[in-house]
């Protein structure tokens, strides 16, 4: 494939698009035909764009890489590094589709847990009030290919006032090269009710592709969710994706997201506060290395009164990597009383890594509470000395110190194999002796 | 403890020091000998801190003059990690927090690097936790302690007392408070004080650093130094605290005479 100019990459994508009219429910095929005529009105975004001013993502133009192909060669002994104890739900998506034989589904008495296409005709209205309600096309391309190409997805609905004490693990595993893999995720928490989902992205190998995902997390009042999100996908990879979450009357959502893979990724993560007195918790970790590029775009949305939002987004960034993160933080004129506060930290492993951090404050009402912070730079020296005090040699203290930063984020997983896990990259990738 | 045939664990010459060019330390001379526990007293900015820090080999002073004999070494050669291993022991005014990592596995680590140094036994995960219990009976601390994250959230009080457990593990042959009575109640004060002496034996030395007398009633010193403008101005023994808390520390400009004669 020679190279693309921007228009024709879209229209490429889109060629091998067709919406067959024997397809299910006609609300799908009216939302994906939507959003096929919004990718066809719009362009890649280019560096001019506000939103996209810190990350290049041109590269994508030289990769019009189609759908990945319903093919999985896996079998449960492939993934059994991937699966994570304490889960007793697990849905697993080889390059975004579905594989029952892989997953394992053990609540489905207490919950409507499964892939989407299953649920279509069963659970049709309650579809179509949610998917693409919380992740709008209009002005997002990917958003508006993904769901362009939504074929497949994983769907939970929490029903009222039950709590499932395990968490769910949705495992997303690339396998093929030079594909295109659109993976989809709703939850619906209904009132009271309390879950935690672990969004997990990995690969088996060292492949080039791109994963666009688009997630949907709607709480209904009362209703808690910790939504925990891995991307550690391929080092050649192409991640580019999409979550939004919409919060109703005290409810609570804690979300920590780690970036650790992908050669460019980007996260948007839009929460809207839409009632009163809603929670969010939102911590993320980027811990990246080599030449790679991981953007983190929040936006937190206080559109109701006595809202509270805390966030915590750290990089470490090794070599000549580059993070970004753009935490923008909305507090609508009535939503008085509100309480906010957001830290960005960074710490920088090499003369070459870079880093680009922004907050945006938009404060609209006048008896609200809002502290931010961030800070760029090196390990305290003061910090140093101290270990070293101890005995313990400047290379370890580092070491210490470097683990230390991202295991902060990582300590408020609350799956332990997990948080091992994660520790174990966190160690691999920042320790020098 | 005084004792005539005690051995000498820090000796100090002439001590100069800098800081970007500042002199702070303007030829400090301090004998230590084991058994004993000595006071350093001065107001804010005397270099009492800055003599701390130097001690226990802080890379920001730069040391201009003097030397620093510890148990008959050369402690200016040694980087801090070398001191901390030769069993010199400073606790922070300040101690850093490290959120993400669990007071226990800090301890561990701290605990064992030192031993393997000093050629002893390293102690594994569940022989360290019977051991590091065991001293924190000393400080009256709670098992949760542990398990927190390394000064995280702690109350003044018990990142005190975090660092006197340190100094426990450690078995420091010299110990250096830097202000350790600092933003402590009279309880914690207490505890502390009382951690300090069960440390103290024959063949330690401790050193406090401490603008106020309040301390002193609680871990009684040998000797009191005055510190003013980078220098020891006054020496003499515990009564000497309670003249300054009583007569201030202007009182020690007025007689600088007297000065002269104790030092």
């Amino acid at each position: 494939m020679s190279d693309l100019t921007n228009t024709d990459y879209l229209e490429y994508l889109l060629k091998s698009l067709s919406i067959k009219s024997t397809e299910s429910l006609s609300w799908l095929n009216q939302l994906r035909a939507q959003a096929i005529d919004r990718v066809s009105t719009q362009k890649l975004p280019t560096r001019r764009d506000e939103e996209w001013r810190f990350t290049d993502i041109s590269p994508l133009t030289h990769l019009p890489y189609q759908p990945s192909k319903l093919e999985c060669n896996l079998h449960a002994h492939d993934i059994e590094h991937l699966t994570l104890k304490e889960a007793k739900n697990r849905l697993v998506f080889v390059d975004g589709h579905y594989s029952q034989d892989l997953s394992t589904i053990s609540d489905s008495a207490a919950l409507v847990i499964g892939n989407l296409p299953a649920f279509v005709a069963t659970h049709a209205s309650i579809l179509e009030s949610h998917v693409g309600q919380y992740v709008q096309f209009d002005n997002n391309v990917f958003a508006a290919l993904n769901t362009a190409f939504l074929r497949d997805g994983a769907l939970i609905i929490v029903p009222k006032d039950i709590a499932i004490s395990e968490p769910i693990h949705l495992l997303f595993i690339a396998t093929q090269n030079e594909v295109t893999s659109y993976p989809r995720c709703l939850l619906i928490g209904e009132a009271g009710s309390n879950v935690t989902l672990i969004e997990d992205y990995v690969a088996l190998q060292q492949a080039t592709y791109i994963t666009n995902s688009v997630t949907e997390i709607s709480l209904a009042a009362n209703a808690h969710a910790k939504h925990i999100r891995i991307q550690r996908e391929s080092a050649q990879a192409f991640h580019l994706a999409n979550c939004g979450v919409s919060l109703a009357h005290a409810s609570n959502y804690q979300s920590v997201s780690i970036s650790l893979g992908s050669h460019i990724s980007r996260y948007n993560l839009d929460v809207r506060l839409t009632d009163e007195a809603a929670e969010c918790v939102i911590d993320g970790l980027t811990l990246i290395s080599d030449r790679q590029l991981a953007d983190t775009h929040t936006c937190i949305d206080h559109m109701k009164p006595k809202g509270t939002s805390r966030q915590q987004h750290k990089c470490i960034v090794n070599d000549a990597a580059h993070a970004v993160f753009n935490g923008k933080i909305i507090v609508r004129p009535h939503a008085q009383r509100t309480n906010s506060s957001q830290s960005s930290r960074n710490l920088l492993l090499s003369k070459t890594a870079q880093v680009d951090t922004k907050p945006q404050l938009e404060i609209f009402a006048d008896d609200v509470k809002c502290a931010h912070g961030a800070t760029v730079g090196q390990l305290d020296e003061e910090e140093i000395f101290y270990l070293e005090s101890r005995g313990l040699s400047p290379e370890v203290a580092r070491n210490l110190l470097t683990f230390a930063f991202g295991a902060e984020i990582i300590s408020r997983i609350p799956v332990s194999s997990l948080r091992q896990q994660l520790e174990q990259a966190v160690l691999n990738q920042t320790q020098s002796s | 403890m005084i004792d005539e045939n005690s051995r000498t664990i820090l000796s100090v010459q002439g001590l100069r020091a800098s800081i970007s060019g500042t002199e702070i330390l303007k030829g400090i001379d301090l004998t230590v000998k084991s058994g004993e526990i000595h006071a350093i007293m001065g107001l804010n900015g005397s270099g009492k801190s800055t003599f701390a820090k130097v001690l226990a080999g802080h890379s920001a002073y730069e040391i201009t003059g003097g030397s620093i004999q510890f148990e008959g070494n050369d402690l200016l050669k040694l980087p801090p990690e070398e001191r901390a291993r030769a069993g010199l022991f400073l606790a922070f005014q300040y101690p850093i927090e490290i959120p993400g990592v669990a007071n226990t596995q800090f301890l561990r680590l701290a605990y064992n690097t030192v031993q393997t140094k000093r050629g002893k036994e390293e102690l594994d995960p569940l022989e360290f936790d019977d051991f590091v219990r065991e001293k924190m009976k000393l400080l009256d601390m709670k098992a949760d302690f542990l398990d927190r994250s390394v000064n995280e959230g702690f109350s003044g009080g018990e990142k005190k007392r975090n660092e006197i457990l340190q100094m426990a593990l450690l078995e420091p042959k010299l110990s250096i408070l830097d202000e350790t009575d600092s933003g402590l109640d009279i309880d914690a004060l207490k505890i502390v004080a009382n951690g300090v002496n069960q440390i103290a034996n024959n063949n330690n030395a401790t050193i406090l650093v401490t603008h106020y007398q309040r301390l002193l009633d609680y871990i009684v010193p040998d000797f009191v130094h005055v510190m003013q403008a980078g220098r020891i101005v006054m020496t003499g023994g515990k009564e000497l605290a309670l003249e300054l808390e009583t007569r201030g520390y202007d009182w020690v400009n007025v007689d600088k005479s007297v000065a002269g004669i104790i030092a």
